[in-house]
């Protein structure tokens, strides 16, 4: 959430149950009426925020990572024609949404922003946190990735190169990050659980015992 | 146009505010208002390049104020009457027009499930001839357009390389605007960020940027 909401439901904590807010007010009644007209379908609505809520999600991204990180033929598929190799694991992108898979390495390292929005890959990471699509982060991941990259704990030595990705046209991209050390023996499975939304914006690794509550 | 939306290279913002175990929505009215922007897009009264330069004519300081699906709460309300779907007056009255016809909504059970689909069509056409070849030195073009736009003030008059050929896309300058979809190529252009900061930036690093024909120069 944007800082003046954090703001706000931090000092109303205490009754925003009770009370509707002005903001749900406005939409219910907006609702309301484009129902009445017949411009919207309620049911419809509720299967488009279910599929957002509950059908994608990191998770399709991170079993993509999981499969490419096992499956040599698949990554170069993926690295060469992204929209069908995840097409491949059952999570279609659309006509006309095309993506992009970018490969971290040793020396490189890539990150992910919409400085002009809030553009995304969602069919394999849902809708974007609050943070993605906020004016910090907005406005330093393309002048300063690196102090981007340290508030999210991630130290980059200076040998490795950052390529920074400005979504501003209709291609969505997503950062293949490295396979840890140390997972040579898991599974498919097992390492899928490894990998964070965040790793796969670039605004963190993936290690083998991932910080709870970003995925 | 140079709105506050275009905040690449803006300092001062303060620190990213992250948030542990954060939900898709964090109030119901959210998630409403999100399944309400994309199914009233379905009516294809306005497209996705208007719907983001509708965010962007949203007053700076509203803008900045506001949490990310306020503001499309805002420019929903607005749109739907600057286009004619619903009159002044129902949205003052929250009722339909007595006797007004029912539409029947363009966005059903039945489409939702091709929602991904993002409205803004691609393609690979022969016919559409690439401006700029990959491995090409640009520049982006040192323009101020007052409409819609989606070249970053922080490229322009700035020198790349052609680091690949996307296709060919709908150009949202003019799209947004209702003025043709003057399809063209896509590239993918790599500019070191030394060119875009200057010395204090990494000799390494670099933003890649996707940019129309339209934007672009030879250098």
């Amino acid at each position: 959430m944007s800082e003046s909401e954090k703001g706000s439901v931090e000092d109303h904590h205490h009754d925003h149950q009770d009370v509707p807010s002005d903001l749900t007010l406005r939409v219910k009644a907006l609702e309301s009426l484009l129902v009445e007209k017949g411009l919207v379908d309620r049911a419809a609505l509720d299967a488009l925020v279910d599929t957002m809520e509950h059908k994608v999600g990191p998770r399709n991204g991170a079993r993509v990572v999981a499969r490419a990180w096992v499956d040599p033929a698949y990554k170069k598929r993926l690295l060469e024609n992204a929209p069908a190799a995840i097409a491949e694991l059952g999570y279609s992108s659309g006509q006309g949404d095309h993506m992009l898979v970018v490969e971290n390495g040793p020396k490189v390292h890539n990150l992910i922003v919409c400085t002009l929005c809030s553009c995304y890959p969602w069919p394999v990471l849902g809708l974007p946190p609050v943070w993605y699509k906020s004016a910090p982060y907005r406005s330093r991941a393309v002048i300063d990735p690196r102090g981007i990259l340290r508030e999210f704990g991630t130290q980059l030595a200076d040998d490795v190169e950052v390529r920074v990705w400005d979504s501003t046209a209709e291609l969505r991209y997503i950062v293949l990050p490295e396979r840890p050390a140390g997972t040579e023996t898991m599974t498919e499975e097992q390492l899928a659980a490894l990998i964070t939304r965040d790793a796969m914006v670039g605004v963190a690794k993936v290690t083998l015992a991932p910080s709870g509550g970003n995925a | 146009m140079n709105g506050v939306h275009d905040m690449g290279g803006q300092q001062g913002m303060g620190p990213v505010q992250y948030e542990k175990n954060e939900p898709v929505f964090h109030a119901p009215w959210e998630a409403r208002i999100y399944a309400l922007t994309r199914a009233m897009r379905a009516w294809r009264k306005w497209n996705l390049d208007t719907h983001r330069h509708a965010l962007e004519l949203l007053p700076p300081v509203d803008y900045l104020r506001m949490s990310y699906y306020e503001r499309w709460v805002s420019m929903l309300a607005v749109q739907v009457v600057q286009y004619g779907v619903v009159t002044k007056e129902e949205m003052e009255s929250g009722k339909a027009a007595p006797g007004s016809t029912k539409a029947t909504p363009a966005f059903g059970l039945a489409t939702s499930f091709s929602w991904l689909s993002r409205g803004i069509a691609s393609s690979q056409d022969p016919k559409v001839r690439p401006l700029f070849k990959v491995g090409q030195r640009v520049r982006a073009r040192n323009i101020n357009p007052t409409g819609h736009t989606r070249l970053p003030r922080y490229a322009r008059g700035r020198t790349g390389l052609v680091a690949r050929d996307h296709g060919v896309y709908v150009f949202p300058d003019t799209n947004a605007h209702f003025q043709g979809e003057k399809r063209q190529h896509v590239y993918s252009v790599r500019f070191a960020a030394r060119e875009l900061w200057g010395e204090s930036a990494s000799p390494r690093d670099s933003v890649h940027i996707d940019m129309w024909d339209d934007y672009l120069e030879r250098a």
